[in-house]
């Protein structure tokens, strides 16, 4: 019996036709496949993407200096030094991210009392050489500065789970 | 022994122990923030709380003895409530800023709350807040996270013996403060910094430098004075961070002077990097080999009784040997000197220039009797010692000379020599209260022994101290005072000139102008003229020596090499590597080697393993206990003045630190010896 089946599939060619059906039902569908470069797929509020370190709304950083980042960082990719500022405050005159090292986990993220340092929806940060991966604070600050409304919107929107 | 039952174990405990020392021999933590061994007993923070059978309510171990019998349980769940209460209490008016708090990483509050705190406040009111208040230039305040656990009043009035911090209000209201406003006026004032269990009072110098985990710590010895305190040198990298005392109870306990703390910020500031040769009067760099080929050259130049070599305040026994090895076997000079000045010292026993009671000694001793030293700036910790032993056993203090206030009170005898003639003859009161102690100690600072008078004094004290019997090895009685780290090393090290006639030899050669080279081996603190002398300074910090000197070759500092150190007391003690030299400095037992390599002379040791040989086969450390010489020294009548210290500036690394020159400033208004009060 089963031959005979097979064989009369093979005849009648069930298995194209089907394939065919199907073709023809996706041409009706939307697409799958984004133009990437100029189309983006949407990102997680929590995607662990380029670090930034955060300002406050009056421009004060907002980085304190306290060093659970650097304590956290598995791949020991952040160095920091800190003083005091004129104001007593402590401020940070050093923060730099080894991106290469860097394995985006998250925990710096996490440990930040003060959610300055985070990590932004950029993945988009190759570069052509690796000096320019080696991030200093000026670096960091910029990048928040740029990303600084969708930091905050992300910030929001993971906020009831923290 | 009595007996306590912990937990159903029962274990013996000595008598006059509280219940929390018990506790700890049966090996169960007790958390604690006011309680503190050195300390006397507040009971106030209330964290060591544990059930004791029949009372019906818990009881502060740190407060209750232990007596015979009593039935203790620290891991029940009242007990547990009980702590978990207290720390509730506690974090309620504590500030939540542990990321920008010092204290972060080594704090006491932040530890126990991880064990005793609950996860989320239940404390919705406004938390209190409290001014800052001023403590002076080491000791940073936060006082809003201040937990009353009264340590650092109690350690100003106990150990300190300044009664300037206290606390004014009640419950919610109380303050810690120093009442006016002011620096603690204290030689051992940033002690307080460790005992505070939170980030209340935190290192000024220090302040947001760094964390306690990133620091690598090295376990060393102090130089800033001769005590030898034991210290932990926290580094980053290059830089020393801060140092903090480590226990050692012979020593240090667990204190530590200011000086020792924050002169480390000296050892990054007027360092000499790069050896340096004074070409028409400016000093221009250079390499090693120019000018250790320069120095060679001059050196060819003199007669060995021309050529002469100081010791410095801080060197190791590396150096000190090395060098004379060096002037001895290479250059054929005896010319070694390792004082600073004409003070008396007789090297024939090992008894007659260390501190023979030993420093733990003066806690049994009866009676004190201070010639010409102010043990207060010359030995901080030695005489936090005496005021322990003060306030322990109220001993009676005597001082010939005016020291000042000592934090102790101490009975003036007057300021002559005279005053010695009298106790020998027995004319004098003390003479009887000497002779009739048990354990009397006699210090002698460098003051009484400088200039003619020194002789006489320490000869005379000396056999009177012989003929009643208190040169035994059980009790020794008698003491030198040193204030330079290496001094008695130098002098194990036989690295002075004396002849039998003159004690200071070195000295009238070095005024009548006898020495055309003198190489200075991190000597700073002595005064001579240049004139035509050729001058080769060897340190770490440009300062008086390399001043006038023609060659400068650039050393390690204390904290940059591994060293053996003398105390006082003459205890030999190692210090460890905790950083590395900067730039082309060299440790300096390689500069003496390379010497006498370009020399082409064979020196003695090659590698610091044979060094090290060499140095343990050349000090002794035993002391002669039979055959006491003593000699009999014409009387000399002579005013004992105790010289005024420079405390906060007695040597290079101390002179090159901000904080020093901060502290100093600050001190000056305030008097110290009865000569600066004259004066």
């Amino acid at each position: 019996m089963m031959k005979i089946s097979r064989i009369l599939k093979t005849i009648f060619m069930a298995d194209f036709i089907v394939g065919l059906i199907i073709a023809i039902k996706k041409i009706f569908k939307p697409k799958k496949t984004i133009n990437y470069p100029f189309e983006k797929g949407k990102i997680s509020p929590r995607f662990r993407g380029e670090h930034a370190l955060r300002r406050y709304p009056n421009g004060e950083e907002r980085c304190i200096a306290c060093k659970l980042c650097e304590a956290v960082c598995p791949a020991q990719a952040i160095t920091i030094e800190s003083e005091i500022k004129d104001d007593g405050s402590r401020k940070t005159t050093r923060y730099d991210i080894d991106m290469l090292k860097c394995i985006y986990c998250g925990l710096c993220e996490e440990s930040c009392p003060v959610d300055a340092i985070v990590q932004g929806p950029n993945f988009e940060f190759a570069t052509e050489t690796r000096e320019e991966l080696y991030y200093n604070k000026q670096k960091l600050l910029e990048n928040g500065d740029k990303w600084e409304t969708a930091l905050a919107a992300n910030l929001k929107a993971d906020a009831p789970f923290k | 022994m009595p007996k306590i039952i912990i937990n159903n174990k029962e274990i013996e405990f000595e008598e006059g122990m509280t219940v929390l020392q018990a506790c700890e021999l049966a090996g169960e933590e007790i958390p604690r923030f006011c309680y503190h061994e050195r300390l006397s007993i507040a009971g106030n923070c209330r964290m060591c709380l544990v059930e004791m059978e029949k009372s019906p309510k818990p009881i502060a171990s740190c407060a209750m003895p232990a007596t015979e019998g009593m039935k203790i349980k620290t891991n029940t769940s009242l007990v547990d409530k009980a702590r978990k209460g207290v720390m509730e209490f506690l974090l309620a008016n504590h500030p939540l800023d542990c990321p920008v708090c010092d204290q972060g990483g080594e704090c006491d509050l932040q530890d126990q709350s991880l064990f005793y705190g609950l996860d989320s406040s239940r404390y919705t009111e406004s938390k209190r807040q409290v001014d800052e208040k001023y403590m002076g230039p080491l000791i940073k305040t936060q006082m809003t996270r201040c937990i009353h656990c009264t340590r650092c009043i109690r350690f100003a009035t106990e150990v300190a013996g300044i009664p300037e911090l206290g606390a004014t209000g009640r419950g919610e209201d109380m303050e810690i403060t120093t009442y006016l406003e002011k620096s603690m006026e204290s030689e051992l004032s940033a002690n307080v910094i460790d005992l505070c269990p939170v980030g209340a009072l935190t290192s000024k110098p220090y302040a947001f430098e760094a964390r306690p985990w990133e620091l690598k710590k090295t376990e060393t010895i102090d130089v800033m004075d001769a005590v030898g305190s034991n210290i932990r040198v926290d580094s980053y990298g290059w830089e020393v961070k801060r140092v903090l005392p480590r226990i050692n109870e012979d020593i240090n306990e667990e204190w530590i002077s200011d000086k020792t703390r924050y002169s480390c910020d000296g050892l990054l500031k007027q360092r000499l990097d790069t050896p340096l040769i004074r070409e028409n009067g400016k000093l221009q760099k250079t390499s090693w080999d120019i000018a250790l080929k320069l120095l060679i050259k001059k050196i060819n130049l003199f007669k060995p009784d021309q050529i002469a070599g100081m010791v410095g305040d801080l060197a190791d026994l590396e150096m000190i040997y090395s060098f004379k090895s060096f002037f001895n076997n290479i250059l054929r000079s005896e010319n070694l000197e390792c004082r600073n000045d004409r003070i008396y010292i007789n090297p024939k026993e090992r008894m007659n220039y260390i501190f023979n009671s030993k420093i733990n000694g003066i806690e049994e001793s009866d009676l004190i009797l201070l010639v010409g030293t102010n043990p207060r700036l010359e030995a901080t910790i030695l005489n936090a010692r005496i005021r322990k032993a003060y306030v322990k056993n109220q001993i009676k203090i005597y001082s010939i000379g005016d020291p000042g206030d000592l934090t102790y009170p101490c009975e003036y005898l007057g300021s002559s020599t005279s005053i010695i003639k009298e106790i020998l003859s027995g004319s004098n009161k003390i003479s009887e209260k000497i002779k009739k102690s048990k354990k009397p100690i006699i210090i002698l600072g460098e003051s009484s022994l400088y200039g003619e008078k020194g002789k006489y004094i320490f000869e005379s004290l000396k056999s009177f101290l012989e003929e009643n019997n208190f040169l035994k090895e059980d009790w020794n009685a008698l003491n030198v005072l040193s204030q330079q780290a290496s001094r008695v090393g130098a002098i194990d090290l036989e690295a002075y000139s004396i002849s039998e006639e003159n004690n200071f030899k070195f000295f009238d050669k070095l005024h009548n102008n006898e020495f055309k080279f003198i190489y200075l081996l991190g000597q700073d603190n002595i005064n001579f003229e240049k004139n035509d002398k050729f001058i080769v300074y060897q340190g770490s910090h440009g300062d008086k020596g390399a001043e006038i000197a023609d060659i400068i070759l650039p050393g390690a500092a204390y904290t940059e090499k591994d060293g053996l150190f003398i105390n006082l007391e003459g205890k030999l003690q190692r210090a460890y590597k905790a950083s590395y030299p900067p730039g082309d400095a060299r440790e300096d037992w390689v500069i003496f080697k390379d010497l006498s390599n370009i020399m082409n002379k064979k020196s003695e040791y090659n590698n610091i393993q044979k060094l090290k040989e060499l140095i343990k086969k050349s000090v002794n450390l035993k002391i002669n206990k039979n055959n006491i010489k003593t000699n009999k020294v014409d009387f000399v009548e002579e005013n004992i003045l105790i010289k005024p210290m420079d405390y906060y500036y007695t040597n290079p690394i101390s002179r090159a630190s901000k904080v020093m020159s901060e502290c100093r400033q600050i001190s000056k208004k305030f008097l110290f010896t009865g000569v600066e009060k004259a004066s």
